[in-house]
């Protein structure tokens, strides 16, 4: 049977591990490599590195951090930042990283996640999704080339695509947006909820619910979590995997810790 | 001497076996890969393509000799499937057909792909151990071939998770991301008597 994921999310920016609120009033968290080796050592299923700075500071992919990581990591290691072609994918997977998330560049151009997956497969091309709930305005249902597409009726789910770290709202619905991601072929979605992300208020377990029941492939939940119950909810909700960041930079808590409490909660898991 | 299949987990096969002190090289001819001490086969993406990036480098019958001449080879993943003769998810692509088998895709009420850690159940006489292995496939082996022995796990039914023949090993999960019991099955592979 298929193990729960717990995997620890290393924000990267020039090469430091940096933690925010809501992916704003960013702090230094330590040195990604000995960030990532601690949490293997701790029983981490897979590693994320996001490179936060790549798509606002319009930065490259930090493909020496990811070499560096990979030298000493054992376990899966996913990036994502930047990706805004076929080749940034190619780079960061030569440089050892085992998948790569693409996010704003796919918003405005789906067929890069078809790009990639029919390149290099499915089961190495994350979505990333940004999703907050939707705030007041006429809603919009989508983006064709680029441009936004507006309805005065109808909702498809209750939280919108937003891109550019989260400084910009898209309308685009994210259990839309997730479908057709994995209909190009997106392998698994890495779900984050903007109004979660950093609060400790747990994760977003509607959003998780409603799309992992409209995908077909693993959703991983992120955003909020502070205590192994919130990983319990969100596995439970139809999650494959929990993100965890700030509670272990923090050192509040270890990963060992929270998947010795998914396993009192009857949730495999390896140990 | 790793095969370049042309797919994205040759980075991650290079690293694991630095870290445990080799020096993996990328393999350029066919003859070379004939002829070394060990070649590992990765290999992530889709079964036709990598089918034909072996053809287009001439590496089938180097591939196939090197097998039936029970050369210490590592399968990994898509590379194990390539070892079958054929696949659903190309089926117009001939596999390296070591095996008579026809790789299968997934149940339609599984998330597929499998993206995770599973248990990895030895079966008869291997050298293989019990353990958590990480996996990412949306297709696998059915059943075990006749004269291999190997491992099964379970995802919505029971499928290969690796199979042995003498000093050919194939792992549909991934060594070199399996932790320190990756790391374990491939120091046993690299300093297993040739």
């Amino acid at each position: 049977m298929l193990a729960a994921r717990v995997i620890p999310c290393l924000d990267i920016k020039d090469g430091r591990v940096v933690k925010g609120v809501r992916f704003q009033e960013l702090r230094d968290a330590g040195d990604p490599v000995e960030n990532a080796a601690a949490y293997e050592e701790q029983g981490a299923d897979e590693i994320i590195l996001l490179d936060v700075s790549a798509t606002p500071e319009g930065r490259g992919n930090a493909v020496e951090t990811v070499r560096a990581v990979r030298s000493v990591l054992s376990i899966p290691l996913t990036v994502g930042g930047g990706v805004r072609r076929e080749s940034d994918a190619g780079r960061l997977l030569d440089a050892g990283a085992d998948k790569v998330g693409v996010n704003t560049a796919a918003v405005s151009r789906p067929d890069l996640v078809a790009e990639i997956a029919s390149r290099f497969g499915s089961q190495c091309t994350v979505l990333a999704v940004d999703a907050a709930a939707r705030v007041g305005g006429p809603p919009v249902i989508g983006t064709e080339r680029g441009h936004i597409r507006t309805s005065g009726s109808q909702l498809r789910s209750r939280w919108e695509v937003v891109v550019q770290s989260g400084s910009q709202r898209t309308g685009l619905d994210v259990v839309e947006w997730c479908r057709k991601a994995t209909a190009l072929g997106a392998g698994e979605i890495l779900l984050t909820s903007w109004d979660r992300d950093g609060t400790r208020d747990g994760y977003d377990v509607d959003l998780i619910a409603a799309v992992a029941g409209s995908v077909t492939v693993p959703v991983i939940a992120s955003g909020g979590a502070a205590r192994s119950e919130h990983l319990v909810t969100a596995l439970r909700a139809g999650a494959s995997a929990a993100l965890v960041a700030s509670i272990l930079h923090d050192g509040d808590t270890t990963v060992a810790d929270l998947k010795l409490g998914l396993s009192r909660a009857g949730i495999t898991v390896r140990r | 001497m790793v095969v370049p299949t042309g797919t994205a987990n040759t980075a991650s096969v290079i690293a694991a076996f630095r870290r445990l002190d080799a020096d993996p090289v990328l393999a350029v001819n066919p003859k070379a890969v004939e002829e070394a001490d060990r070649v590992v086969l990765p290999g992530v993406g889709a079964f036709g393509p990598a089918i034909n990036r072996i053809d287009q480098l001439g590496m089938r019958e180097a591939l196939t000799t090197r097998i039936e001449s029970d050369r210490p080879t590592l399968a990994i993943c898509l590379g194990m499937q390539l070892l079958c003769a054929s696949s659903e998810e190309n089926p117009d692509a001939t596999g390296l057909g070591i095996v008579p088998e026809t790789v299968t895709r997934f149940a339609d009420d599984l998330r597929v792909p499998q993206l995770g850690w599973n248990m990895v159940e030895p079966g008869g006489s291997t050298s293989l151990e019990a353990g958590w292995a990480y996996f990412a496939n949306s297709y696998k082996i059915p059943r075990l071939p006749e004269s291999w022995s190997g491992a099964t796990t379970d995802y919505g039914g029971s499928f290969v998770s690796a199979m042995e023949r003498g000093a050919i090993l194939a792992c549909q999960f991934h060594p070199e991301l399996s932790g320190a019991w990756g790391s374990n099955l491939l120091r046993r592979w690299l300093w297993k008597e040739a």
